[in-house]
């Protein structure tokens, strides 16, 4: 029987060995040897220790208890490894870009380098992973335990062994997991150290397994004979169980902060999750191959009521196979010691970087640059937390007893942790996520985790039997174990199905109702497209001025070898001559990430903020800037509107300059026009009035023809000059209009007697009186005269040889419009357009008009609000008078 | 499925008929989508199996390891192929970075 001070020293030894591995990796990874440190089989190996001492033994405890269920723990992983095409891959990516150090970096990260979200991670692992550490406390000790009731000397104290173990692991942890500051580097010597350990694991339990399969039931098919014939024998999984727990372990699997620290932070290749995918499941399988038969050796050999979580040490003892239970107990050792170092190490991180690290800045808030050093402000809030964090968990397995409370621990830590999900996968999967939404659903599902899960399993202590039985303040939909009144479940499917399914819904609908700021905006693309562009958000200016500070704050952090070479290399790829790189936005984002490497994305965030402090670029402020470009754009647009405005009145200016030019020639003309209109008759009566008075002896006849002449050239000039007179009366809009009412049909008749009053041949007018009943209000002399110029012309210029005029009056489009059109050949097509015109004669002069006719017609209807027209196409002269119906109306 | 002359180039997304190597490639990612849902879906199954105590007897445990040893190990291996799969088309296409940019 090996004694307890053989075991001891093993237990030693085997420490030595692990101390020893993890130095040599170390030395070998800082010489740049070793490459078989970041090969894909030490990856696979280093995910084992999802294997702890609760696997370890716990798995055979509890395959004795309910046969198969245990293997759903080993299910849940496995078939996340299955995914890791479109899962794991792009969490190792992300996490890869962003230099994300824990799994609370990366939910910050995700919601906007939100510092509250990293605290509540934080506090939810820490939580969940200290009753974890007691476990495997416990583990060790009653693993030692077992040799000490067979060790009669009785040296061993249950107590101290326990603090030592704990002390040791702790040192361990701060020795190997502190090394570097930078959490986004390989820990070589640790992870070496943990592949060692699973491999000693694996090896440990498949020879625990291969003696009792072989040694003990003499073969495969006694064995199986043998699983049969057992009280387990037959299958009895619990349909709700069997699918939570491989749901819960899947989703432990991703979010443990251990798991996170050696799947995403710890991996060197992405390529490596390829081997991984089909090389864990495999470890997994032979991990739970012989567990059933271990269990099932172990209930028949073992005396009724001995523990069936420690069958892996007891049956092989019981076989006075010693060194095989030695070798078992070491498997045991390294599933618990391997899981406390990377536990350790992980919740480290995150305490360190999102509590102390925050609260340690706001401390020195205001003192422009950093001061002190960071880098030992870091490494020592590291190592304390490790202290602290293992110091929680001796004292947790203390207070708890290290009884059978603990046992189910594991499965309750899972429950928890598994409460980030939500929040994890809609980070990585869906942009709508924002940071309210996981804050919400971490709350409600942490709360409720609590409520149904972690209080009731402490005990009546914590939470009285009445709540328990009537529910909080006596409301019964509110007893922990049957929410909302739905009882007889599983108190574990029902925590879990509560938590996780209100814990999504409150993530969802959060994230729906509110609305991200602008870095998480950014970094939700980031995150969710990351194999489209892996390139983070640029937020920060700078000056010259403040590298230096900047050089500074990186060497307290980095060390300052690693600065000096990463600000160099910045500088020499700026191209610069100076060893200091402008503080580019480029520049500034490589720094910050390489900065969150050591302490987190929110911390990094900050720490460069308080330096490049006021000038610093935030996305608001790029949106700012981009607003202010929206409205520089909005500027021009109406800069824009206005130069068309201008140019447009540029335009009409031009239209109006040409007018008056236009104008200016007409009145130009318009003066030689009359002019020479006044000239004619004046010649005339110039010429005769000489004759009458210079020529002696004219007859009565001769004198009467000439004064007659005379006469008539006056009349003629007179007439001229009051046209000339009406015509600019009209077209200064000096006119006054005698408005009065009338039908059309009376103004008509009063026109068409006085223009063919004596004239001869008589022109015929034809015209439809019913349709001339038309009520005007207007001015009816101008109206009149407008009438008597058109019924004259026809008169004067038909030229057929029965002149006919036809009036007609019509109603179109709300206005009234008048006809008239002769029989006779009409204006030609080039003279049309200028009838209007002064002066304007068509054929001549043979009806001695002086052409001011139409043109005074086209300024009086235009007063009248009406127009005239020439209506071609009518086979004679015919011409269109329009009037408003408004006149129509007025007068009705 | 069409040759490799049929392929026009017209900007990020290349074009709607992959040569045949960037056809087979792309059914390999649909497989390894589809590898958990199988897993998934085997594993439901022992959910259907009559539970201890039931009339006509439960399933014996030895057959339920059987089954459930024997799908776990059917998984693994397509995994493993995959993996295999996956290493020799990223080799042929020597660029991990185009690797990546296959539509997900």
């Amino acid at each position: 029987m090996a004694t307890l001070n053989v075991l001891i020293l093993v237990c030693l030894g085997y420490v030595v060995l692990l101390f020893g591995v993890a130095f040599a990796a170390d030395r070998m990874a800082a010489a740049g040897r070793g490459a078989w440190l970041r090969s894909p089989l030490i990856y696979t190996l280093s995910l084992s220790i999802y294997c702890t001492a609760w696997t370890f033994y716990g798995a055979v405890g509890n395959a004795a208890r309910s046969g198969l269920e245990f293997v759903t723990i080993y299910l849940g992983p496995t078939l996340v490894m299955l995914s890791w095409w479109w899962g794991l891959r792009k969490l190792v990516r992300v996490g890869r870009t962003q230099r994300v150090t824990s799994i609370a970096d990366l939910i910050s990260s995700r919601y906007g380098k939100s510092n509250t979200l990293a605290i509540c991670v934080t506090i939810l692992a820490v939580l969940g992973g200290t009753p974890y550490i007691a476990l495997q406390l416990q583990s060790i000790t009653l693993s030692f335990s077992i040799f000490a009731e067979a060790d009669p000397s009785g040296l061993y104290r249950e107590g101290s062994s326990v603090f030592w173990v704990a002390a040791g692991l702790a040192v361990f942890a701060i020795l190997f997991g502190t090394r570097n500051l930078d959490a986004n580097e390989r820990h070589h010597g640790v992870v070496t150290a943990i592949a060692l350990e699973s491999v000693v694991k694996l090896f440990a339990l498949l020879a625990v397994g291969i003696f009792v399969v072989w040694g003990v039931a003499g073969g495969v098919g006694p064995i199986m004979d043998r699983i049969d014939a057992s009280e387990i024998g037959q299958w009895n999984v619990d349909a709700g169980r069997w699918t939570t727990f491989i749901f819960l372990s899947a989703a432990a699997f991703i979010c443990l902060p251990r798991m996170f620290q050696v799947m995403v932070v710890e991996n060197a290749d992405e390529g490596h999750l390829r081997t991984a995918a089909w090389a864990f499941p495999l470890y997994l399988l032979l991990m739970s191959l012989f567990v059933v038969p271990i269990a099932v050796v172990g209930l028949d050999l073992m005396p009724e009521g001995s523990n069936p979580d420690l069958f892996v040490l007891t049956v092989p003892l019981s076989q006075g196979n010693d060194w095989l239970a030695m070798l078992s107990f070491i498997g045991g050792f390294s599933s618990a010691t391997s899981m406390v170092i990377v536990t350790a190490m992980a919740l480290s991180t995150m305490v360190s970087n999102h509590l102390v690290m925050p609260i340690w800045l706001s401390t020195q808030e205001g003192s422009g640059s950093v001061s002190g050093d960071v880098r030992n402000v870091v490494l020592l809030a590291r190592r304390v937390s490790i202290a602290v964090i293992m110091a929680l968990g001796y004292y947790y397995y203390r207070l708890s007893g290290g009884g059978a409370a603990l046992a189910s621990i594991g499965l309750v830590a899972f429950a928890g942790i598994s409460q980030i999900l939500p929040a994890l996968v809609g980070g990585l999967f869906w942009r709508g996520a924002t940071r309210t939404g996981a804050l919400v659903g971490l709350t409600v599902g942490f709360v409720l985790w609590i409520y149904t899960l972690l209080l009731p399993g402490m005990g009546g202590a914590i939470m009285p039997d009445s709540v328990l039985q009537n529910g909080l303040f006596g409301w019964g939909w509110l007893r922990p174990r049957a929410l909302f009144g739905i009882e007889g479940m599983d108190p574990m499917v029902h925590s879990v199905m509560w938590s996780l399914a209100l814990n999504t819904a409150a993530f969802c609908v959060t994230s729906l109702l509110s609305f991200p700021s602008p870095l998480e905006r950014l970094q939700g693309a980031q995150f969710v497209n990351v194999f489209d562009h892996s390139v983070s958000p640029a937020g920060w200016t700078g000056s010259v001025a403040q590298s230096e500070d900047l050089m500074i704050m990186t060497q307290r952090i980095l060390g300052s070898g690693p600065a000096q070479e990463f600000f160099q290399h910045e500088a020499e790829a700026q191209g610069g001559r100076s060893s200091l790189p402008e503080p580019t936005p480029g520049f500034l984002e490589r720094l910050e990430r390489e900065l969150s490497g050591s302490v987190g994305a929110a911390t990094a965030h900050a720490m460069i903020g308080q330096i490049v402090g006021g000038s610093s670029v935030s996305v608001e402020d790029l949106l700012a800037v981009a607003d202010e470009s929206a409205e520089l754009l909005e500027y021009s647009s109406q800069l824009e509107v206005k130069s068309a405005e201008l140019s447009r009145t540029a335009r009409q200016l031009q239209e109006a300059n040409t007018k008056l030019t236009q104008i200016s020639e007409q009145k130009d003309g318009f003066l030689s026009q009359v002019s020479h209109e006044l000239r004619t008759p004046m010649t005339s009566i110039r010429a005769f009035s000489e004759i009458m008075r210079d020529t002696d002896g004219l007859s009565a006849e001769e004198q009467t023809r000439y004064a007659a002449i005379i006469h008539d050239e006056a009349l003629r000039l007179t007439r001229l000059l009051d046209d000339l007179l009406d015509l600019s009366v009209l077209e200064s809009g000096r006119v006054n209009l005698n408005m009065g009412g009338d039908t059309l049909s009376s103004i008509l008749d009063r026109a068409v007697s006085s223009a063919l009053a004596g004239s001869h041949p008589k022109l015929k007018v034809r015209r439809s009186r019913p349709s001339e009943r038309i009520p005007l209000h207007t001015d009816l002399d101008r109206l009149g005269q407008v009438f008597i110029n058109l019924i004259s012309n026809a008169q004067k210029y038909c030229d057929a040889d029965e002149p006919v005029l036809t009036i007609s009056a019509h109603d179109v489009g709300g206005q009234i419009v008048i006809d008239f059109a002769d029989n006779g050949s009409g204006i030609p097509p080039d003279a049309q357009s200028m009838v209007f015109e002064k002066f304007a004669r068509v054929g001549g002069d043979k009806a001695g008009g002086a052409g001011l006719g139409l043109a005074i017609c086209r300024e009086i209807m235009q007063r009248l609000g009406g127009e005239i027209s020439y209506l071609p196409g009518q086979g004679g002269a015919a011409f269109r008078v329009r009037l408003p119906m408004a006149h129509r109306q007025a007068a009705q | 499925m069409n040759s490799g002359e049929d392929r026009k180039p017209t900007g990020v997304r290349p074009s709607l008929f992959l040569e045949r190597q960037g056809y087979r490639r792309r059914r390999l990612m649909d497989a390894a989508r589809l590898l958990p849902i199988l897993g998934a879906a085997l594993v439901a199954i022992p959910l259907l199996w009559p539970s201890q105590g039931a009339p006509e007897g439960g399933v014996p445990l030895s057959s339920a390891i059987l089954y459930i040893f024997t799908c776990w190990a059917l998984l693994i291996v397509i995994s493993l192929i995959f993996g295999f799969a996956a290493r020799r088309m990223a080799g042929s296409d020597n660029s991990e970075a185009e690797t990546d940019r296959w539509p997900h």
